[in-house]
C-alpha cells in the first residue's frame, strides 16, 4: 500500500544540511518532507570531528562560514539546545617559517571577510600554551571558532523542524524520483511516495547519485576522515587545535576525552560502511604526540571514520541544478561541512523562497565541472584545504 | 603449497583444543592471548607466587584444568604462542595486536576467534558503589589472587555461576551471607528434564546449593533486588521476596546475570550476526564447522555463544579439525561425528540452563530512574529514557549517539544488555529489533603511543 505525502519541498538526506534546511523551510512557512535512509545525522554529520572552524577555509567558503558562525552562537534559542557548542577558539599551529608566512598571509586576507585572526609568536606560544610541543613555533588564533557535539546537531535540527510541523521520515530511503508536470514524485522505501514542487539534494556523499539521475554527473569521490578518541583526561587542551598542512587536528571535550583526527580511512558508499585504518591512525597519533606531548600517557578507547563526499576542488556543490528546474543541490562538503551546516539550511530556504541567496554561491555551482557554468576559479586561488 | 597462516585468539578451553588439533596436523599456529598464562576464564592460572592447589582453585574441574594447562605448555614450543598479547582489531585479513606496549600486525589466512565470555550485568540502584563486583570479577579475585571481595558477601543475580562462586567463596573460608536468585524456583523445576541431559552437571548444581544451605547460607529464589545502600562502600542490600522486604548487612556484593559472548572481534572481522532468542544476545552466525559468514574466519567456545567449558573444548577441536581439512589434511570424520554427537547433548543442557536461569529482561524497566545505566559515562536510566523519547530512538547505535550510553571505555560490554532491554521497552519493540552496538577498534583501551612506546 502506498502512503502519499504532498508537500512544497522534499528533502533527500537528513544530515546537518538537510535537517537545517527542513527547519528553515518550515520557518519560511513551506511544507516539508525530510527523507533519511537511516537515522538523522547518522552519516558524516553525526560522526565528524566536531570542529566549528572558519580559520583556514577557502575564501569562497568564508562568507558562508561567517554567517554560519552567527547561527552557531544562537542555536539554543533557535532549536532549543546549544549542541554543546563551545567557542573555545581554534589555534592553527605553525611548525616552520613557511607555515608562519602562510598563516600571516591567510590572516591578512581573512580580515577582509571580517574574520579576526591573531598571530601568536614563539615566546607567547610557550608561555600561554605550555602544553604544546617544541616543534610549534607560532600559531594563529581564531578566537570565535570552536567545537560542538556532532552527534546532537542534525537530530536537534530535525526535532526542531518536526516541532514546527515538518514531516520527518527516518529509515526511509529515496529510491527514485520522477518528474510529473511541475511536481516531483519521490518514490521511497516502505511504500512512501512524496509529491513536491521542489527537490532538495542534501544526500552528502551520495549526492552525486541524485545529480547524475538529473543528468548532471559530477566528479565526486569518497573520503573517510580517520578519528580516534582517548579516555577522559584532566582538562588541558584549551583550544581546538589544527596545523598547517592539516595532517592532525585535536580537541578536548568537556568530559575530558581528547578527540584527534588526521588522514583518511576506508569507506564504501554502497555498503554504507567506513573503517579507520591502523597505519593512518598511527601517523595521526605520532603527529599529535609531536604537537601535544602530554598525550603520551593517554589510552585510546575508540576509533572510527565516516563517509564524506569529496569534490576535486574541495568545495561543495551548492545551488540550483543546471538541468532540472526546482532541484537544489547542497552536497559534497569535502571534509568541512559541519561548521557550514546551519547556514546551508538558511541558503536552501532562501533559494526555495526567493530564488536566490544572500550568500555568494558562484564558486559552488554544479556547472563548474561540466563546462556549462562559469569558468572554474584559477587553481592558485585555492589554498590547501584540510579535513576538519 | 606453503602452509597457510593460522591465528587463534584466546587460550581458553576452545583456543587450546583448536590449537592442539591444528598442531597435531603439523600446521603452524599463532596463539594470541591477553592473559599471561593459558587456561581461559574457568581455568585461569594464578601468578607463579601464589600456591593454592589446583583442586582448591578448580574444585571438581581440577583434572580438566590440569589437562588443558599441560596441553598448552606442551604445545608452546611447537607453536607461536603469544601470551600477554591483546588482539584489538581485525581488518583485511590482518589482526592488530598489542604486546608489551607495541602494536604489531598479524596477517592470517585462517582465524579462530575463541575469546570467551564476560559477565552479563544489570543495573541495580547502588550498583556502582565500591564493594559491588561482577560475579566473574569476584571469582577471578579468588582464583587468581586468592582473595575475597569482602568479609560478608552476598551473591545476587542468576545463573549457575551464582551458586558456584558462592560455594567457592564459602569453601575458601569467606563468609557468604546470602545467595539471591532473581529467577523463581519454578523455572528451575521446569528445566529439570533438560538439565538431566547431564546428570553430573545437575548433580554438581544441586550439590552446591545443598552445601550452601547446610552451611547456614541464605539461598533464595524469586528475589527482586531493591537497592544497595552504602556511604563510600556497600553496607546493606534490600530485596523483596514474596511481598516481603528484607535488608541484609553486607560489605560486598557479587552481581551477575549470566554470561555474554565476547563478540567484538567477530564483528570487526565482518561476520554476520543473528539474534539468539534463548540467550537473548546477538551471536555470530556459524555453520557446522564453526565457520562464520566470512570465509576462513571461525568462531569457537563461549565467544560464539555461551555453551560452557566442555562445549568450548569440543568446539575448539571441531574447528581445528575443520581448518586442518581445509588445509589439505585428511578429514577425521569419525572424530568429527563423535564431537557433533557430544555437542548436541550439551546443546540440550544449555537449553535447560537458559530455561532455569532466563535473563530477567523485564528487570530494567522496573528499577528507579536515577539508577546509573552506563557506568563509564555515568548516564542514568531516566536521562537515557528522556533522550530516547526526545529523539524517537529505535536503534542501539542511535541511542549511543544521543545518550553516550556505551560510549565509554568498555564500549557497552557492561551496559548494552540493559540498554537494549530499556530501549526495546521504551520504543515498544522486540529486543531483537533494536539491534546491537557496532564494535570499534580498539576492542579494549590501549596506550595512545601504540607505535612507539615510551
Ligand atoms: C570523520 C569526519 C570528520 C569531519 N570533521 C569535520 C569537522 O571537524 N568540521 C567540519 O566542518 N566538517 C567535518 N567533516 C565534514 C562534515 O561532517 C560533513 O561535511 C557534513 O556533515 C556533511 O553534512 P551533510 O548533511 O551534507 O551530509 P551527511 O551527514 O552525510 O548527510 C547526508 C544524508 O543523506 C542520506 N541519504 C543519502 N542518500 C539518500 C537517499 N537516497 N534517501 C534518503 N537519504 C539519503 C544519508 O543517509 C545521510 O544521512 C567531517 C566528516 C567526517 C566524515
Ligand atoms: C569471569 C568468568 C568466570 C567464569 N567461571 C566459570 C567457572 O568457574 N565455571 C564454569 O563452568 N564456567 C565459568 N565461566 C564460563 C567459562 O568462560 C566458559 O565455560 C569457558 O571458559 C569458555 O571457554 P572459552 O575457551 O570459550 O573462553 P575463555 O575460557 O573465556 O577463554 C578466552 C580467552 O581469550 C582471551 N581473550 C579474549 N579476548 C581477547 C583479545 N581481544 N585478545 C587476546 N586474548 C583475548 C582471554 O584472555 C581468555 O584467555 C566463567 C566465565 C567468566 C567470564
Amino acid at each position: 500500500m502506498t502512503e502519499r505525502v504532498r508537500v512544497d519541498v522534499a528533502i533527500v538526506g537528513g544530515g546537518i544540511a538537510g535537517c537545517s534546511a527542513a527547519f528553515h523551510l518550515r520557518r519560511n512557512g513551506l511544507s516539508v518532507c525530510l527523507l533519511e535512509k537511516g537515522a538523522l545525522g547518522s552519516q558524516a554529520s553525526g560522526v565528524n570531528f566536531g570542529g566549528v572552524r572558519q580559520q583556514g577555509r577557502h575564501f569562497a567558503e568564508l562568507p558562508l562560514a561567517r554567517r554560519s558562525r552567527e547561527v552557531w552562537g544562537r542555536l539554543a534559542e533557535l532549536i532549543g539546545t546549544d549542541c554543546e557548542f563551545v567557542p573555545s577558539g581554534h589555534l592553527k599551529l605553525a611548525r616552520s617559517e613557511a607555515d608562519l608566512d602562510e598563516l600571516e598571509r591567510y590572516a591578512d586576507a581573512a580580515a577582509e571577510f571580517g574574520l579576526a585572526l591573531q598571530m601568536i609568536s614563539g615566546a607567547r606560544i610557550r608561555s600561554e600554551y605550555p602544553w604544546l610541543g617544541e616543534s610549534v613555533i607560532g600559531a594563529s588564533l581564531a578566537a570565535e571558532d570552536g567545537q560542538a557535539n556532532p552527534r546532537l546537531v542534525a537530530p536537534a535540527f530535525g526535532r526542531a523542524a518536526r516541532m514546527l510541523g515538518a514531516d520527518v521520515r527516518e529509515y526511509t530511503a529515496m529510491i527514485e524520483t520522477t518528474c510529473d508536470g511541475d511536481r516531483f514524485r519521490v518514490h521511497c522505501a516502505r511504500g512512501i511516495e512524496v509529491s513536491a514542487r521542489f527537490l532538495v539534494n542534501t544526500a552528502g556523499a551520495w549526492g552525486g547519485y541524485i545529480a547524475a539521475a538529473f543528468g548532471e554527473p559530477v566528479p565526486i569521490g569518497t573520503t573517510a576522515p580517520n578519528m580516534l578518541v582517548t579516555e577522559p583526561l584532566p582538562s588541558f587542551v584549551t583550544r581546538s587545535i589544527g596545523v598547517c598542512g592539516g595532517d592532525v587536528y585535536v580537541r578536548q571535550v568537556a568530559r575530558g576525552n581528547v578527540v584527534l583526527g588526521g588522514g583518511h580511512g576506508w569507506a564504501d558508499l554502497g555498503l554504507e560502511r567506513s573503517r579507520p585504518l591502523t597505519d593512518v591512525s598511527t601517523r595521526a597519533i605520532d603527529k599529535a604526540l609531536e604537537v601535544i606531548p602530554a598525550l603520551k600517557s593517554a589510552l585510546v578507547i575508540r576509533s572510527w571514520a565516516g563517509i564524506e563526499g569529496q569534490m576535486p576542488d574541495h568545495l561543495p556543490v551548492i545551488g540550483f541544478s543546471r538541468t532540472a528546474p526546482n532541484v537544489i543541490h547542497a552536497f559534497g562538503f569535502s571534509g568541512h561541512g559541519f561548521q557550514l551546516g546551519p547556514v546551508i539550511g538558511i541558503i536552501i530556504a532562501e533559494l526555495v523562497t526567493n530564488g536566490a541567496s544572500l550568500s555568494p554561491l558562484a564558486a559552488f555551482d554544479i556547472g563548474r565541472f561540466g563546462g556549462t557554468a562559469a569558468r572554474p576559479l584559477a587553481a592558485a586561488a585555492y589554498p590547501a584545504q584540510e579535513g576538519e | 603449497m606453503a602452509d597457510p597462516t593460522i591465528a587463534v585468539i584466546g587460550a581458553g578451553p576452545a583456543g587450546i583444543r583448536a590449537t592442539e588439533a591444528l598442531a597435531q596436523h603439523r600446521l603452524p599456529v599463532i596463539v594470541i592471548d591477553e592473559a599471561p598464562k593459558g587456561g581461559g576464564q574457568i581455568y585461569r592460572q594464578p601468578p607463579d607466587a601464589f600456591r593454592r592447589s589446583p583442586s582448591l582453585r578448580y574444585g571438581f574441574e581440577a583434572n580438566k584444568a590440569r589437562a588443558l594447562h599441560t596441553t598448552i605448555e606442551r604445545l608452546a614450543s611447537a607453536i607461536d604462542y603469544r601470551p600477554s598479547t591483546l588482539a584489538w582489531n581485525v581488518w583485511d585479513r590482518q589482526l592488530d595486536t598489542l604486546r608489551a606496549g607495541k602494536t604489531e600486525k598479524v596477517p592470517f589466512d585462517f582465524l579462530v576467534i575463541a575469546t570467551g565470555a564476560t559477565d552479563r550485568v544489570l543495573p541495580v540502584p547502588g550498583w556502582t558503589l565500591p564493594g559491588v563486583y561482577t560475579l566473574g570479577g569476584a571469582q577471578i579475585a579468588l582464583k587468581y589472587q586468592g582473595c575475597a571481595i569482602g568479609h560478608h558477601t552476598v551473591f545476587l543475580g542468576t545463573g549457575p555461576l551464582l551458586y558456584l562462586v558462592a560455594y567457592q567463596y564459602a569453601k575458601a573460608g569467606a563468609t557468604v551471607k546470602a545467595v539471591l536468585d532473581v529467577n523463581a524456583a519454578a523455572a528451575k523445576r521446569r528445566a529439570l528434564p533438560a538439565l538431566a541431559w547431564s546428570p553430573s552437571m545437575l548433580a554438581k548444581g544441586l550439590y552446591y546449593r545443598a552445601w550452601l544451605g547446610a552451611h547456614g547460607v541464605v539461598v533464595e529464589d524469586g528475589v527482586t533486588p531493591i537497592v544497595i545502600h552504602g556511604n563510600g562502600g556497600v553496607s546493606e542490600l534490600t530485596y523483596r521476596r514474596a511481598g516481603v522486604e528484607t535488608t541484609l548487612r553486607c560489605d560486598a556484593i557479587g552481581l551477575g546475570f549470566g554470561l555474554k559472548a565476547e563478540t567484538q572481534l567477530a564483528d570487526l572481522a565482518g561476520c554476520r550476526f543473528r539474534f539468539d532468542r534463548e540467550s537473548r544476545q546477538w551471536l555470530p552466525e556459524r555453520n557446522a564447522d564453526g565457520e562464520s559468514t566470512i570465509s576462513g574466519v571461525y568462531v569457537a567456545g563461549d565467544g560464539a555463544g555461551i555453551g560452557g567449558a566442555d562445549a568450548a573444548e569440543l568446539w575448539g577441536e571441531r574447528v581445528g579439525l575443520a581448518i586442518a581439512a581445509r588445509c589439505g589434511r585428511p578429514r577425521d570424520t569419525t572424530r568429527i561425528a563423535t564431537i557433533d554427537r557430544q555437542l548436541a547433548r550439551l546443546a540440550h543442557l544449555r537449553e535447560g540452563l537458559e530455561r532455569a536461569f532466563p535473563f530477567p529482561s523485564q528487570h530494567v524497566s522496573t528499577i528507579r530512574a536515577d539508577t546509573i545505566l552506563c557506568r563509564c559515562e555515568s548516564i542514568r536510566i531516566g536521562d537515557a529514557m528522556a533522550a530516547i523519547r526526545v529523539f524517537d530512538v529505535i536503534e542501539m547505535n542511535r541511542m549511543k549517539a544521543v545518550t553516550r550510553v556505551g560510549m565509554g571505555r568498555c564500549q557497552g560490554r557492561m551496559c548494552s544488555a540493559a540498554a537494549a532491554e530499556l530501549l526495546a521497552t521504551e520504543s515498544r519493540q522486540d529486543v531483537a529489533a533494536v539491534g546491537r552496538l557496532r564494535a570499534q577498534p580498539p576492542v579494549k583501551p590501549i596506550p595512545l603511543p601504540w607505535s612507539s612506546p615510551r
